[in-house]
Formats: C-alpha cells, sequence, structure tokens
C-alpha cells in the first residue's frame, strides 16, 4: 500500500486520492460512515452533521473534511454513534415524522439511519411545525414537515437538471425549503417526476405522487438491507460522477 | 416460586394496535403468565393499578385530560414506566391533528361537519376535555423504556418482557427496531 | 400589491447603480426595504430577472436578514435593543410603554401604516443603554420623557430628517485610551513610511509585533497576510512580485454583533482614517486592488461619515489608482451593510453576505485566505486588527510587542457595560487583571463577569485576578459586568435567546440545539425545572458545542455551561423537588377546549405537576 496517501479509520489503513474527502476514501475502501445530506453524486453540503467523525482528536464532518496523510480516523465508536442519535433525534423532533402514514417509510434514508443508530425514541419535546405542504402539482407532492434540509433537491434541480426549482429560506429554526415560483408553488414550476430533483430526497419531504407504498412491508429498501449495506452497494460506483 | 412481576397496560390516545399486536406472542403467552401477571389492563378490566406494579406498558399519546390523569396514575404506580407504540412515542397518527387548529377541529367536527344534526359542542363534565395538541408521553411524565413501532411486533415485546424478566438491560436489536 | 411605473423606474436606476452585479443583491434589498418598507414580492421578481438570479434566491436572502421584512412594516419602524444590558437598564418595560403610547404591538405595524415596533439583538451601544433603532438610525439613552417625544413625532409624521439631533447622538466614551487611543496615526503617515521603507519590512514589522486578531479567534495576523499573498499559487514567494496573480481582497470585519462590543463602532467614528490605512497596508502587502468594509446594519449612523472619509483618502491619493504616486499600487474600498445578521460577523459567512448571499458559513478548508471572497485570497481582519497593523506599520513591532505579555503582545480595546459606573471604552496592555479594570469603571458589589460576550466566558468573583490575554482569557472586546442584584439565569436566558434567533439554520446541532436550549432555560426560569432537566440541559449544551458546524454553535452553550459548573447551587435552588415537570403549559393545553365548551368545572383542569 502507498504509505504516502493513508488515513486510518478505526485502525485500519484506508488508501486515499488526491482530493478526497474522508467521506470518499472511507466509501471507497468499502467503509460506512453514516451521513444524509451527503450523496456521492454532489458536491458535499456538510450540513446535517450525521457523519461526524473524530480526526486526530477533533470532530470533522467526514464529507466535507480533506483526507490527508498520516490522520487518525474514529468513526464506528459508542460516543460518535450517540452523537449521531442525538443529531437524529434532532432531525425527527423538528419535523413531522409519522412514519406510518408516510409514503417513504421503508425507503427513507432518515429511518434507516435511525434504524443503525437504533434510535428507540426521540428524546426531546416535540416541535410540531406546521409548515406549508404543497400539493399544487399533478405529479408531485412537498411535504416540508418531513423537510431535513439536506439541499440534495435544491443542487440537483441547479446542476443536474438546469432548473433551480428549489432554495433554501428563512434563518435558524425557521429555515425551510422555496419553490422558485411567482407563486411559490411547484404547479408553477418545470419540475417534473423524471427530474434528479423530484428522486434525489433521502426522505418522504418529496413524493412523486400515486407510487406510495407500491413496495410491501418486507420488500422494501431498508427491509431488505441495512442503510449501511444499501449505501455501500451503489455509493463506490456512483463516486466517479460527481457533478459541479 | 418468587413473586410474579405485576404488568399493566392501558392504551391512551391510541387504537389497541399495540395491544393487539401484544397477544401475537400466542403461545408464549402461557410462558409469560409463569413469571408476570396482569394488574390494570384492558385484558383484565381492572380499573385502576395496584399499589406497585413493576412494568407499565403506556399505548397511545396525550390527547385529552383524562390521558394525562391514567399516564400520572400508571408513572405513580409502575416502578418501570414504558411507551409502547408510535403513538406514545410521537404522538404518532392522531397527532396529525396537530397542524389543524383544536378550534377548526371541534368545529368540524360538531357544528359545521357534513351530516352534523343539532350542531353544539358537548359540553358535559364526565367528558374529558381535549388538549390543544396532541403530545408523547415522555413530555408530561419520565419514560424508562421505548418500543417503537406502528405496532411494535410481537417479538419486540417478548423480547424487551424476557430481557427484563431475566435481569437483562433490555435491548431490541436491528431487525426490531421498526416505526412502521 | 403591483408596482407603480415610478417604483419600477426607481428600482432599474437602483439596480443600474449597483452595476447589475448579483454581488449586491443584500445592498440592493437594503435599498428596497427603506424604499418600500418591506420586500414586495413582485420586487423580488424583478429582481431576479434584472440581475439574472432566482427567484428563490432572492427570497431566501430577504427572509435571511432580520432588517429585511416580507411583511410592510410602519414608515417609522422602531426597535429596541434586546441586550442584556439593555434588559438590566429597564428596556422591557420602556418597549411595553412605548408600544402602549404608540398604539402597537410587538412584531406588528399598526394598522394606519405608521409605525412599527420590535425587539433586536444588541445594537451596539450597550454603553448609553437602553437603545433602540429608528429605520436603522440609533437612538440612544431612552426613557420615558424620549419616548414621549419620539411617539409626538411619530404622530405628527415628523420627516427624520426633522427629527432633534439631539435624540440620535451616540457618544464614544472613551474613558482610557491606552497605546493605540492615546497614539493616533494621522492619515497617511504610515502608508508614506512603508512605502519609504519597503510594503516587504512592513510585513516583517507586523510579524515582529506579535499582533493577533482583534476579533476573537487571534489568529496571528503577519500569517494571515503572508497566506493570503502566497495564495493557492504555489509558486509565490513573499513577497516578490509574480506575473500571473489572481485578484486578492481584503476585509475589514465591522460586523461587530457580539453582544456588549461596541469599540469598532468608536473606532470607525474616531479613527476611520486609520482603520482605512491600515487596509491600504494589507492590500499593497498581498496585493489587493479591492477593499470592503462589512458595516452590520446597526451602524447605519456611521455610514455617510465613512463614506466622507473615504472620499477624502481619494482626493489625498491614499486611495485610488497609484497611491501616493506609487504605480501599479492601486486600491479602494467600498463599504457594504449588513442587515441584521450575527453569523455575518463568522469570516466565511461574511464573505458570503459580500457575495450577495444568504449569510451560511462555508465548509473549511479551503480558508477565505486562499479561497475567500469570490474564490479569491482575502484577507479578513477585524476593525481593531488594522488600527493596530497601521500604528505598527508606523511605530514598529518592537514598540508594540514591549507591551502585553509573552503570548498576547500590545493592547486590546475593551467595551464596557452592565453593571458600572462609567460603561465605555477602556484600552489595556495584555495582562491586566479583571479586578483592575472592575476598579477603574467603577464597578461595586461586583457578582460576575461575561468576558467576550455570551460566546466568551463567564467568570466569578473567586477569578477577579485572572488576566486579560490569549493565554488566560481571550476577548474580542465585550465586558459585560453584573453585580450582586443580578439573576445568573436571566442572563444566561438572555443569551440563549440570542443564539437561538441568530442560528443561521444551516447545520442540525445548532439550528435545532439552540431552540433546545432556549426552551429549557425558559422552562428553568419561570419555575418549572425538575431534577432531571438539570443534567438534561447540561448534556445538550457539551453536544451544541461539540457537533456544531461553526463559532456561533460552538460558544452558544458558553454561558449556560460556565455558569453551571461555577454555580450549580443557583440552578438547583430553582429547581422543583420534583423529579419531571412537563415543559409546557398543560393547564393552558385545555384553553381552547375550556373556551369552546363553556366549561370551568374541576375536570376542565391539570395540574402541572403531579407526579
Ligand atoms: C459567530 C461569529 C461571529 C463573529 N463576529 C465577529 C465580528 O463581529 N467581528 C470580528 O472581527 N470577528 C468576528 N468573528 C471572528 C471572525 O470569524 C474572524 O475570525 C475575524 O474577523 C478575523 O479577524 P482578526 O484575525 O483580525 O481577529 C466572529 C466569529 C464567529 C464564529
Ligand atoms: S420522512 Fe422518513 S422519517 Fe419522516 S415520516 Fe417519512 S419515513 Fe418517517
Ligand atoms: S425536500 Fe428533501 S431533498 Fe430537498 S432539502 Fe428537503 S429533505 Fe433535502
Ligand atoms: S453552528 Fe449555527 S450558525 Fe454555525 S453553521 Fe451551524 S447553524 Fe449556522
Ligand atoms: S453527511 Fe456530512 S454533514 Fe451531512
Amino acid at each position: 500500500m502507498n504509505i504516502r496517501n493513508t488515513i486510518t479509520i478505526d485502525g485500519t489503513p484506508v488508501p486515499f486520492q488526491d482530493g478526497d474527502t474522508i467521506m470518499d476514501a472511507a466509501t471507497r475502501a468499502g467503509i460506512y460512515i453514516p451521513h444524509l445530506c451527503h450523496n456521492p453524486e454532489f458536491k458535499p453540503h456538510g450540513s446535517c452533521k450525521l457523519c461526524t467523525v473524530n480526526v486526530n482528536g477533533r470532530n470533522c464532518s467526514a464529507c466535507t473534511f480533506p483526507a490527508a496523510d498520516g490522520q487518525q480516523v474514529l468513526n464506528s465508536t459508542e460516543e460518535l454513534n450517540a452523537t449521531r442519535r442525538t443529531i437524529t433525534q434532532m432531525l425527527f423532533v423538528e419535523g413531522n415524522h409519522f412514519c406510518p402514514s408516510c409514503e417513504k417509510s421503508g425507503n427513507c434514508q432518515l429511518q434507516g439511519v435511525a434504524y443503525f443508530l437504533n434510535m428507540l425514541d426521540p428524546h426531546f419535546p416535540l416541535f410540531y411545525p406546521e409548515r406549508e405542504t404543497d400539493s399544487s402539482h399533478p405529479d408531485i407532492l412537498l411535504d416540508r414537515d418531513r423537510c431535513i434540509l439536506c439541499e440534495l433537491c435544491v443542487r440537483a434541480s441547479r446542476e443536474i437538471d438546469g432548473k433551480n426549482v428549489f432554495g433554501l429560506s428563512g434563518r435558524g429554526i425557521h429555515t425551510h425549503l422555496v419553490v422558485n415560483a411567482d407563486s411559490g408553488l411547484l404547479k408553477d414550476t418545470d419540475l417534473t417526476p423524471a427530474d434528479k430533483a423530484a428522486q434525489v430526497c433521502p426522505v418522504g419531504a418529496i413524493i412523486v405522487k400515486r407510487h406510495g407504498f407500491e413496495s410491501p412491508i418486507g420488500a422494501r429498501q431498508f427491509d431488505q438491507q441495512n442503510v449501511s449495506e444499501w449505501s455501500l452497494s451503489w455509493e463506490p460506483a456512483a463516486m466517479g460522477d460527481e457533478h459541479g | 416460586m418468587a413473586e410474579k412481576i405485576k404488568v399493566a397496560t392501558t392504551s391512551l390516545a391510541g387504537c389497541f394496535g399495540c395491544h393487539m399486536s401484544f397477544l401475537d406472542i400466542d403461545e408464549r403467552i402461557l410462558e409469560l403468565a409463569q413469571v408476570a401477571e396482569f394488574d390494570r389492563s384492558p385484558l383484565t378490566d381492572i380499573k385502576h393499578c395496584s399499589a406497585a406494579v413493576d412494568i407499565g406498558l403506556v399505548e397511545g399519546g396525550l390527547c385529552n385530560a383524562e390521558n394525562v390523569h391514567t399516564l400520572r396514575e400508571f408513572r405513580k404506580s409502575c416502578k418501570i414506566l414504558v411507551a409502547v407504540g408510535a403513538c406514545a412515542i410521537n404522538g404518532g397518527i392522531p397527532a396529525l391533528r396537530n397542524r389543524v387548529p383544536l378550534e377548526e377541529c371541534l368545529a368540524e367536527s360538531y357544528l359545521h361537519g357534513v351530516g352534523v344534526e343539532n350542531p353544539q359542542i358537548p359540553s358535559d363534565p364526565e367528558l374529558p376535555l381535549l388538549l390543544n395538541k396532541v403530545r408523547p408521553i415522555h413530555e408530561v411524565v419520565k419514560v424508562d423504556y421505548f418500543l417503537p413501532g406502528c405496532p411494535p411486533s410481537a417479538d419486540v415485546f417478548w423480547k424487551f418482557l424476557t430481557d427484563l424478566t431475566s435481569g437483562h438491560e433490555p435491548s431490541l436489536p436491528y431487525p426490531l427496531v421498526h416505526y412502521d | 400589491m403591483t408596482i407603480s411605473d415610478a417604483d419600477q423606474a426607481w428600482l432599474s436606476a437602483v439596480v443600474a447603480n449597483h452595476g447589475r452585479h448579483a454581488t449586491r443583491l443584500l445592498q440592493i434589498l437594503r435599498d428596497v426595504q427603506d424604499h418600500f418598507r418591506h420586500i414586495p414580492r413582485p420586487v423580488m421578481q424583478l429582481l431576479a430577472e434584472q440581475l439574472g438570479v432566482p427567484l428563490a434566491q432572492v427570497q431566501g436572502v430577504t427572509e435571511f436578514y432580520s432588517f429585511l421584512s416580507t411583511q410592510p412594516q410602519g414608515r417609522y419602524h422602531l426597535q429596541l435593543s434586546d441586550s442584556i444590558s439593555d434588559h438590566m437598564l429597564g428596556s422591557r418595560a420602556l418597549g411595553t410603554y412605548l408600544c402602549d403610547k404608540l398604539g402597537v404591538a410587538d412584531g406588528e405595524t399598526r394598522a394606519d401604516g405608521r409605525v412599527s415596533f420590535a425587539y433586536t439583538s444588541c445594537s451596539g451601544l450597550c454603553d448609553q443603554g437602553p437603545a433602540g433603532l429608528v429605520n436603522g438610525w440609533w437612538l440612544p439613552k431612552l426613557d420615558r420623557s424620549r419616548i414621549d417625544r419620539i411617539s409626538a413625532l411619530v404622530e405628527a409624521d415628523v420627516p427624520l430628517s426633522q427629527w432633534p439631533q439631539d435624540l440620535f447622538s451616540a457618544r464614544d466614551n472613551v474613558r482610557r485610551p491606552g497605546l493605540l487611543l492615546s497614539n493616533p496615526v494621522a492619515s497617511g503617515s504610515a502608508l508614506k513610511w512603508s512605502l519609504m521603507r519597503g510594503l516587504a519590512s512592513t510585513l516583517d514589522e507586523v510579524d515582529k509585533s506579535g499582533l493577533r486578531g482583534r476579533g476573537g479567534a487571534g489568529f496571528q495576523t503577519s500569517w494571515k497576510w503572508r497566506f493570503c499573498f502566497e495564495g493557492p499559487e504555489e509558486t509565490a514567494v513573499c513577497p516578490v512580485e509574480k506575473g500571473e496573480r489572481m485578484e486578492r481582497y481584503v476585509v475589514c470585519n465591522a460586523d461587530e454583533g457580539e453582544p456588549g462590543t461596541f469599540k469598532d463602532r468608536v473606532l470607525l467614528n474616531s479613527h476611520a482614517h486609520q482603520v482605512f490605512e491600515g487596509m491600504t497596508l494589507c492590500a499593497g502587502i498581498v496585493g489587493a486592488k479591492q477593499g470592503f468594509l462589512y458595516l452590520r446594519g446597526e451602524y447605519l449612523a456611521l455610514r455617510a461619515k465613512l463614506e466622507a472619509v473615504l472620499a477624502e483618502r481619494r482626493r489625498l491619493n491614499l486611495l485610488g489608482v497609484g497611491i501616493l504616486g506609487r504605480e501599479g499600487f492601486d486600491f479602494d474600498i467600498e463599504i457594504h451593510m449588513g442587515a441584521g445578521a450575527y453569523i455575518c460577523g463568522e469570516e466565511s459567512a461574511l464573505i458570503e453576505s459580500l457575495e450577495g448571499k444568504r449569510g451560511t458559513p462555508r465548509n473549511r478548508p479551503p480558508y477565505p485566505v486562499t479561497h475567500g471572497y469570490l474564490g479569491r485570497p482575502t484577507v479578513v481582519n477585524n476593525v481593531e486588527t488594522f488600527v493596530a497593523a497601521a500604528a505598527i506599520a508606523l511605530k514598529g513591532g518592537v514598540w508594540f510587542a514591549s507591551h502585553g505579555t509573552e503570548k498576547s503582545k500590545g493592547s486590546k480595546i475593551l467595551s464596557i457595560c452592565g453593571d458600572c459606573a462609567r460603561p465605555g471604552i477602556y484600552e489595556y496592555d495584555f495582562g491586566v487583571s479583571i479586578a483592575q479594570i472592575l476598579k477603574d469603571c467603577g464597578a461595586a458589589n461586583t457578582f460576575g463577569v461575561q468576558v467576550g460576550g455570551p460566546s466568551g466566558v463567564f467568570i466569578g468573583e473567586q477569578e477577579f485576578e485572572r488576566r486579560l490575554g490569549f493565554e488566560d482569557l481571550a476577548t474580542g472586546g465585550s465586558f459585560m459586568i453584573f453585580d450582586k442584584t443580578r439573576d445568573v439565569l436571566e442572563i444566561v436566558r438572555n443569551f440563549t435567546h440570542f443564539f437561538a434567533h441568530e442560528s443561521c439554520g444551516f447545520c442540525t446541532p445548532c439550528r435545532v440545539g439552540t431552540s433546545l436550549l432556549r426552551n429549557a432555560m425558559d422552562k428553568l426560569c419561570a419555575g418549572h425545572g425538575a431534577a432531571g432537566d438539570l443534567v438534561e440541559i447540561g448534556n445538550l449544551g457539551q453536544f451544541v458545542r461539540a457537533a456544531s458546524h461553526c463559532g456561533l454553535g460552538q460558544t452558544a452553550a458558553n454561558p449556560l455551561l460556565a455558569t453551571l459548573e461555577r454555580f450549580p447551587e443557583l440552578y438547583q435552588s430553582r429547581l422543583k423537588s420534583i423529579s419531571f415537570e412537563p415543559g409546557f403549559d398543560l393547564d393552558g393545553e385545555l384553553s381552547t377546549a375550556r373556551r369552546m365548551t363553556g366549561r370551568d368545572d374541576a375536570h376542565a383542569h391539570l395540574e402541572q405537576e403531579s407526579v
């Protein structure tokens, strides 16, 4: 192994290429680091903080932090997973996540990550936000109460679809997704179900209509594999074609 | 034989689905009956908890004043209080009404809704008043354990109770963790 | 609302004035807010078209900054500072008085559209509070009689330009000038001397001086300038000219949003030449042609004066093309205004804001010094850092380094407010003890001091022998004094509200965590805390500190954690003897049902605690 370009993750030597983040190196090596706002098809974002790892004693976001020779990275520790569980709980209480009534249940990465982290309760008081739901589009539903503000749809629409359908607005706890139309409604955009932006949402915030609950319980994404197996099943191959 | 563990159960703002799922432990209930007995529960029709219940299983969230009183009785009487199912844990389906002001909910149901005759909001003091919002139980009392699922599968109940009765710290392995 | 032809023409002129650059979006929106008293949706659409940016971006920027509003504000928009020092001077009672007087509600606009009212984060006048703003202009030293006068002016619809000047005039309150304030640099003198001696040796002097950034983080200034000079072009060697070079930028951080900090206000008011001189020296050293002063929205009152100083410097050939006759030394400075966002003091968020975007901190590395404004190498320094650099350029690094301590050379300018006889500006050599400072400003019966503002540390009586400096108590300049009559929990509660309000919302731990902390402090202070809450709030604080993306989240729990560690008994004494209590008003939760059923019997109520 080339000693020059190597980091260790939980003690295992992991090679990396120039320009790799810690997440890139890990994914290539088949090591799962929990993540939500990261998707190897897009430029890293660094907002959810689920990928928090410890690099030489400091907390960093694996998806944005450049790999550098000799880094000692801690990933799968009880402490880091506790931090990640807390982050996941925060995402749950900040929105309205009633999985039993959600079309995405079973295929949802937030849920998948929560299972992976053995999150059994939301821990915090719930916020029960009342964000606007946009059901104006004939084929696509936007349920903002489930949005985790990962901006994947924003990035996908801008970088792949070339449409700029989405953006973030507001500040702090009032941050929310907005639609780029005079009316602010999806029906007045050129978003189609075939767009990357309509498909990339890791949770049930952007839903293609009439496809909910298609696969029966037991046959859904995370009934079959856990989120780490699922990630590693496609992400290493997708790393080549990062956009933007 | 050692004294049996007392288990109490209740359904607050829930659908009894969790109770049904509990009963899905099927014949294992006989094994359970060897070490545990039911106290207050819809299964026994005992109306109030006895003084020292070991395990209280609470299905459903809080949607009205009566739910709050029942929950408090459980907390007072039970050494270990368990939030069972999505509704107890985050409000669940009943909490979907949180997006609609209670005012509108009541008006729609009792005043202006389709097919409403003799419109008036029931005000009999026997009826519990509704809370503005449906809440999970951990916001009102301290909860010791959570069993997610809508409902949690029979295996979840089984794993949890056998852990407890055999003196292990209860835990749910990956395949048993589900929110739906 | 539709936009009249006249307004459309006005808007086009404004956009043209700003060169149609998308980087000017925030500046344009400030003009729009001023003109329409809000940002009308149709204007957002026009701006999106004219600047070639998505409407969602215009909306996203508008809704990020507190001073921009999508709902019409009154023609007189009154704000009161919610800083703890203003609270202590009775600002909340004054706010109520003002609202009653004018018949306006907090956060709302009066029906006739004339006046609106809101609380706002620290307005930078903590030494002369309670302070407020009217349409962004300072209103220091408010009291009932001033509010009466203001109300009368509003009701009589007197234009702001005709309001008596004494209502607006803020004082410098320099109480103790030290190394920098008593050795002001005459405009142009440091530049002339540096050009004579060579800019390279000026960088050496800055290096020798040991100057570290005055904005809080304390990064060595000479290194920052050298890294910027070198930039990402790996071939560069300092400070020799290279062939093809990227643009470089010099940014002065005058966001000064940390509650209790107002020393940059005074430096800009009375030493602006020296600030700009420092920036120009830096530009000469790193090879920048363009500079920016990022001035917080609350300092609108300083703007005209600063523009005049810039104009004078252009006239004196201290800015512009061929500065002081030196061919190729071209540099100018533009003022960018903020619009009510503390996070824009964080250097990478500041740069985003300069580019006309939402003030969200970037991922680092890369750092601004190599990838800053428009992705180009950029120096961001605090106002005071540039003031010190100009003095060092003239008087030498040794002069500066002979003051202060081993690791903290020179002096620090403090903004002192709170419980003391003489709030204002104090400059000390580093190494001074807290006790000394307290004595000088006439503080008595002191319980504790918040050093460095809410993001700093709260120290108690036992620690007053500690010293100012990077090795012990670092500070960006805020120094808030609390005497023994104050309620520490209320202070902490005020700070947690500040952070929750100012969190940019980018990362989960801070976005959600600061709101949870705020709610938890509200619960404690309202007397509903139970034993479990203390453990919970401590854990939450530790988590937010460790998991947040930027300095805001990483420090948001400081006031809580510092006081919890030092005064656990104060927290304990506020707890109920029960182990658990709901964090919301349980009986209040029945209010709607009670009202609609007309019931008030015993069963129609719930006790807050019972277990
Ligand atoms: C939330 C936050 C707010 C900040 N506000 C300011 C500020 O108002 N003024 C300032 O000079 N630095 C502020 N900083 C520090 C800047 O990021 C940066 O370190 C500083 O401007 C560098 O200048 P210096 O090296 O001269 O100190 C802030 C940092 C954070 C995290
Ligand atoms: S988005 Fe995911 S976590 Fe949220 S309700 Fe749907 S399935 Fe559950
Ligand atoms: S809608 Fe989905 S993809 Fe878009 S920001 Fe929200 S969670 Fe992310
Ligand atoms: S820590 Fe707070 S202010 Fe900083 S990026 Fe995160 S949300 Fe924004
Ligand atoms: S995956 Fe890295 S911050 Fe979201």
